[in-house]
Order: structure tokens, then C-alpha cells, then sequence
């Protein structure tokens, strides 16, 4: 499933509601987890799952091709753990 | 770089103040997107948000592994996981590299 998709689902869920209003609501809940990450803040969705932020320090990494030691910079990475429900929901 | 962590009620409020629907609906509608994002990965789909990232089901091997407490071995059976690729944006974003788009 891709988000055009995803839009189509939810405005055939909701016929009361306009299509453009359906496509705000869905970059809404996006921008708003990437806002909170960029900030550094953690988002808990129960159920669903958690994004949070991790730090990752600077290190010597090797180019695995020509094994010639790089320097890679420190970065923010994002991660996200899904919650129980999502976890059986995917395992059942 | 302590920050209060963003839920639900957070979210669906945003909805609320930039579709104008009520507050009601606005939490139903985020339900709704997050159930369904559920039910495709549940059907072993993957779910690709452009400019976001993609979630998706990836299959684990039985492997025997052990209880740290007892030294016990145990076989760890065969289950689905999912991972969660950020997109490209997203990890610039969360750098400082891009600004809001």
C-alpha cells in the first residue's frame, strides 16, 4: 500500500468528507511524527507503535568495496518499535 | 533535548485545527489511518509513505537460542517482524539537513 492508497481507503471509509480533506488529514499525522523526531521528541502510538530518535556517534567506517577507512559523521537515526497489538496482529 | 513525548491526543488535535473537523472525528479518522496501515502489514504488505518511510514484514528462520538466566537452550520459532525504513527526507530531516517541506 502506498499513501494514494491509503487516501483512497480512508475517503471510501468516509464518503461524508471531501478527498483533499482526507489527503490533509494523512500529511497531517506524517508531518507531525516527522516534526516531533526532528525535535527530538519521541512519539508513542499505542497499539500501534513508538517512533523515537537515537544518537549515533561519529566512527572510522571502510568502504567495503576498496576497504579504504572513511570518516562517518555523527547523525540522528530514527527508530521505530512496533507495539503488541501490531506485533501479533502481524504475527497471527 | 528532553522533550514531551507526542501522542495520539497530540496528533489528533493538529487534525482538529487544520481540517476543522471535530475533535471526535479528528481522533476516529487517525484510528482509522493507523487500522489501516494494521490490516496491510497484517496481510504481510508493505506500506510505503513517500517523503516518510516504509514499514514492512519481514520473515524470521527458526534458531535455537538460550535463556541468559538458566543457560537453557530454547528454539526461537519462525515469527514475522516488522521494520520501519526511514525515506530519505525523513533521515535529512531529523538531521537538520532539509528545512521543513
Amino acid at each position: 500500500m502506498i499513501r494514494s492508497e491509503l487516501i483512497i481507503r480512508l475517503a471510501e471509509l468516509n464518503p461524508h468528507l471531501y478527498q483533499r480533506d482526507i489527503e490533509c488529514i494523512v500529511n497531517t499525522v506524517f508531518n507531525e511524527i516527522t516534526d516531533a523526531l526532528t525535535r527530538g521528541a519521541r512519539v508513542e502510538l499505542r497499539g500501534f507503535g513508538a517512533f523515537s530518535v537515537k544518537k549515533r556517534d561519529a566512527r572510522q567506517g571502510r568502504n567495503p568495496r576498496t576497504g579504504k577507512t572513511v570518516h562517518v559523521e555523527a547523525k540522528v537515526v530514527s527508530v521505530f518499535k512496533a507495539g503488541k497489538k501490531l506485533r501479533e496482529k502481524v504475527n497471527s | 533535548m528532553e522533550q514531551k513525548t507526542v501522542t495520539r491526543a497530540d496528533i489528533s488535535e493538529v487534525i482538529y485545527k487544520e481540517v476543522g473537523l471535530s475533535r471526535n472525528e479528528s481522533s476516529d479518522l487517525l484510528e482509522m489511518l493507523l487500522d489501516e496501515i494494521t490490516v496491510s502489514l497484517a496481510k504481510k504488505e508493505t506500506v510505503k509513505i513517500s517523503s516518510f518511510g516504509t514499514f514492512s514484514v519481514r520473515e524470521k528462520n527458526l534458531r535455537m537460542g538460550r535463556n541468559p538466566k538458566t543457560g537453557e537452550e530454547v528454539p526461537i520459532l519462525p515469527r514475522s517482524v516488522l521494520s520501519f525504513k526511514p525515506s530519505q527526507i525523513l533521515k535529512d530531516r531529523i538531521n537538520g539537513k532539509v528545512s521543513k517541506g
